[in-house]
């Protein structure tokens, strides 16, 4: 919980990872440029005092997660997300076995999801199953840019996938977490294209698709999505941090997903440890947009507003119980899809 | 032997097809050696992962730009620092092309489809940037939709439209309507609003990516970020 000029807010951290890159888990030279990589997107969007150094970056302890989510984070909830990449790292990046640890040990602040790889068939369904009786996690992670044996992608909509979302469907998982990634067959396509969420949330509209990273980089063909589709969400993990980095940009995207989707289908992440959620929560509340004609096209973000999107959504999608004192106070103003009539932004 | 200024000029002419801006701007040319008729070009990117399609177009484009220079015979371009640095410099000085550097992993032989989508992204997102100025300059939404190309007075954005217009072979003559789709069709006084808006998220996130592209190159290679040329 976090308070600030009277106002109390709700936080669920709808992204975070318990990863480990140590040296000894490192596979190989993509392995080693696979964190390299989440280090610099770390330093370059930071405060320069949040910058932790790159060995404890690849391997964080227990103590220091439960630290910076619960202690100084201010999240009342997070929500774990797993990302494979064996083919980079021996037992796995951020597994659900090794997210489970956490949640198993605090399964009052953890809610826990899983994963499927649909490209092992039939073999992977039922994999996918077993975990699900033994985890009993509650919706899943999709990073459609893993590589499997010569496979550098897969998409939503192929055979197996459908094939594995309708056992969600079948087994009460209804929220779909979606990761685009740049490397994917056929590599002469644009790999970001967000085109498959747009079938399966047409195909499932019982399940709710959060699109992480609010489709970026193409922020711009999520908000196309966003408003044909009602059970598309945008997931903020890496859209946050701009806040401090690039703070006009963070203003655009915001006011871009809030002109084209609606306060109701945006949720607050940190994708911790990429960035901590003290400082994104602490700057989210005192954000405004800056004074200038390029965001005349966009309407105040209110404290009611700052509330769905740091909390109340993501416990509406994962029926998460929160305080009274921390709903939203004001009717529900939210305008949602606005495609057919949009207002004139002159 | 021909000027090094001269063969940085013709790399200024390739753009990263996402981001719309010159590779040399971006600070993505990393050095440029000229012997005798031969260039040899350096190219890095913003993280390791980039994707292999579009850094594939920047190096084929950037051999394109050096041979496009009279006196120079042979140009070699090198990816660093990418996880597919050896197919893709393969693919493009061994002359193999996209689909012989990644053989199994791609669905036709060219990239001309993306490029053509990302030309047409390019596109909308000039045209909203002019008739953003348009518009700050008091012209009404309405007129802009009567305008023709003759109407616009010079300047860099016009010109930069025109030239993202006549890329995906659009008409640029003076009695042209100034705002069409990327199809070339003229956009009616009604629907010129809406077209606008979501131009501008077209915009908004192709100078966002270039912003956050830059900056991460920064961080990577430890080197001061170069300013951003857009308003």
């Amino acid at each position: 919980m976090y308070e600030k000029d009277g106002e109390k807010y709700f936080v669920v951290d709808g992204h975070v990872h318990y990863w480990d890159a140590s040296p000894e888990n490192t596979s190989n030279r993509y392995g080693e440029g696979f964190i390299n990589c989440f280090y610099d997107y770390h330093k370059n969007l930071s405060p320069e005092e949040y910058v932790w150094d790159y060995d404890k970056y690849r391997k964080y302890s227990k103590e220091d997660m439960m630290h910076d989510l619960f202690e100084v984070g201010h999240a009342d909830k997070a929500i774990l997300q797993a990302t494979y990449l064996t083919d980079f790292y021996s037992k796995g990046f951020n597994t659900t076995e090794r997210n489970a640890i956490m949640r198993d040990e605090h399964p009052d602040k953890f809610i826990l999801n899983g994963s499927f790889e649909p490209r092992r068939g039939e073999a992977g369904l039922q994999d996918f199953q077993r975990k699900f009786e033994k985890f009993n996690f509650t919706g899943v992670k999709l990073y459609t840019a893993e590589w499997h044996d010569d496979s550098r992608g897969w998409k939503l909509d192929d055979y197996w996938s459908m094939k594995h979302l309708e056992r969600c469907v079948e087994l009460g998982l209804k929220n779909i977490h979606v990761h685009k990634g740049p490397t994917i067959w056929p590599l002469n396509k644009d790999a970001f294209d967000v085109a498959d969420v747009d079938r399966v949330a047409s195909e499932f509209p019982d399940l709710n698709f959060v699109v992480e990273h609010v489709g970026l980089p193409r922020l711009e063909d999520f908000c196309w999505i966003g408003t044909q589709e009602p059970n598309v969400y945008g997931g903020l993990a890496v859209a946050m941090p701009f806040i401090h980095a690039k703070p006009r940009y963070f203003a655009q995207i915001i006011g871009e997903l809030l002109y084209w989707l609606g306060e109701d289908r945006i949720l607050f992440a940190s994708d911790y440890a990429l960035w901590q959620p003290k400082w994104l929560v602490e700057m989210f509340v005192d954000f405004k947009y800056p004074e200038d004609a390029e965001f005349d096209d966009y309407d105040e973000i209110t404290p009611d507003i700052k509330r769905k999107i740091l909390g109340l959504n993501a416990a509406a999608l994962y029926d998460i119980e929160v305080p009274a004192e921390m709903q939203a106070v004001t009717a529900d103003q939210s305008t949602g899809p606005v495609a057919a009539e949009p207002v004139s932004p002159a | 032997m021909p000027s090094r200024q001269v063969v940085l000029d013709a790399l200024s002419g390739v753009r990263d097809p996402e981001l719309d801006e010159p590779i040399t701007d971006l600070d993505f040319v990393s050095s440029l050696e000229i012997e005798g008729d031969a260039a040899t070009i350096r190219l890095r990117l913003p993280t390791y992962f980039c994707a292999p399609n579009f850094a594939y177009l920047m190096v084929a484009d950037a051999q394109a730009a050096a041979l496009s220079v009279p006196g120079v015979e042979r140009a070699t371009v090198f990816l660093d620092d990418h996880y597919a640095s050896e197919e893709i410099n393969g693919g493009v000085n061994g002359q193999y092309g996209f689909d012989g550097a990644f053989p199994k992993e791609t669905e036709s032989p060219d990239l001309e489809e993306l490029r053509t989508t990302f030309r047409r992204k390019s596109f909308v997102s000039r045209q909203e940037q002019l008739c953003r100025t348009l518009r700050a300059d008091g012209h009404s939404s309405e007129e802009l939709a009567n305008m023709r190309l003759e109407d616009l007075p010079p300047s860099d954005e016009f010109e930069k439209y025109l030239e993202r217009r006549a890329e995906l072979g659009l008409d640029v003559s003076a009695e042209a309507p100034l705002v069409v789709d990327p199809d070339g069709k003229r956009v009616p006084e009604e629907a010129v609003v809406q077209h606008l808006r979501f131009a501008k998220t077209v915009r908004v996130s192709i100078e966002g990516n270039a912003s956050l592209c830059r900056g991460l190159l920064s961080t990577r290679y430890g080197i001061p970020e170069r300013e951003e040329k857009t308003a």
